[in-house]
């Protein structure tokens, strides 16, 4: 057994098992806490792919700035008290159940591959090759993504700012 | 590695995302598990790109085949980055109104 083999095996371990935890834990910041864990897990299979630019930028924005988000909103409204009301066991035995299945079939529609993922390779995934892939033929998509992710901050901020007369018709009634 | 291993990985985390979907009622917590499920995906997108990267690499070592898929995992993230600010602030503002994120709460848009 190779060391990418055990590699391989030991971060698909961490990064199923971290999933679970995600989903089975109450308290909401654990879940958050579990999902940076499933996100190097992730970014450690990038680096044995060999795609380090993608590893770099998933640690940076997923576990970086994306979970610290979450933990801004779930810290926000003081919900790290187990207060969630459970819902009822059969739709909990329904939602695996149909989970297991989806499970199931695709992995019985995808078992027949014989490729691999292993040979040699020109280093595609370094941010030397990705920035002249990504500044030649894809500048369009990346002019638009800015544009993409103007709007949403706008949106974010109008969605976040509290309603002036919603606030004042709160205070008459009161 | 040979490329089914990734894809029984990729489809595992895929499934407990939606288990997560399908069994909790806490609106950040099914955030996350989207967020998962677009993980497995680019999971699986960069395993592609190695696979048909190396067999184009045996015939040609000067080859950049398998750099779109990469690219194309970029723009999911940017994407899911610009998703999940909406979609956090959308959650805020529901919280401010009614006070919980539970779900079954959620459902006014249905009257």
């Amino acid at each position: 057994m190779s060391i990418t083999e055990i590699l391989f095996w030991v971060l698909s371990t961490a990064a199923i098992v971290a999933a679970l935890l995600v989903i089975f834990s109450k308290n909401p910041v654990h879940s958050v806490l579990w999902l940076i864990v499933v996100f190097f897990a992730i970014s450690g299979h990038y680096v044995l792919l060999n795609a380090q630019f993608l590893a770099i930028v998933n640690m940076i924005v997923y576990a970086g700035a994306i979970m610290v988000l979450f933990l801004f909103v779930i810290m926000l409204m003081n919900m790290n008290a187990d207060q969630e009301p459970t819902k009822s066991k059969w739709m909990k035995i329904a939602g695996v159940i149909s989970g297991g299945s989806l499970t199931l079939l695709l992995i019985a529609a995808l078992k027949y591959n014989t490729a691999t993922t292993g040979g040699e390779e020109a280093g595609i995934g370094l941010i030397q090759q990705l920035g002249k892939t990504l500044f030649n033929e894809y500048v369009v998509p990346f002019e638009i993504s800015s544009v993409l992710f103007l709007s949403a901050m706008v949106g974010a901020v109008v969605l976040g700012k509290k309603e002036k007369n919603i606030v004042n018709s709160d205070i008459a009634n009161q | 590695m040979p490329i089914n291993y990734y894809i029984f990985l990729s489809v595992c985390l895929f499934s407990i995302g939606i288990v997560g979907v399908l069994t909790r009622r806490n609106a950040i917590i099914i955030f996350m598990c989207i967020e998962l499920m677009l993980n497995a995906v680019n999971l699986l997108l960069v395993a592609f790109s190695r696979m048909h990267h190396a067999a184009a690499y045996a015939l040609d070592n000067s080859t950049l085949v398998g750099s779109e898929a990469q690219i194309f995992v970029f723009f999911i993230m940017v994407v899911a980055a610009a998703e999940v600010t909406v979609g956090l602030a959308i959650i805020v503002m529901l919280y401010r109104n009614i006070h919980s994120v539970d779900i079954n709460f959620l459902n006014r848009l249905k009257h």
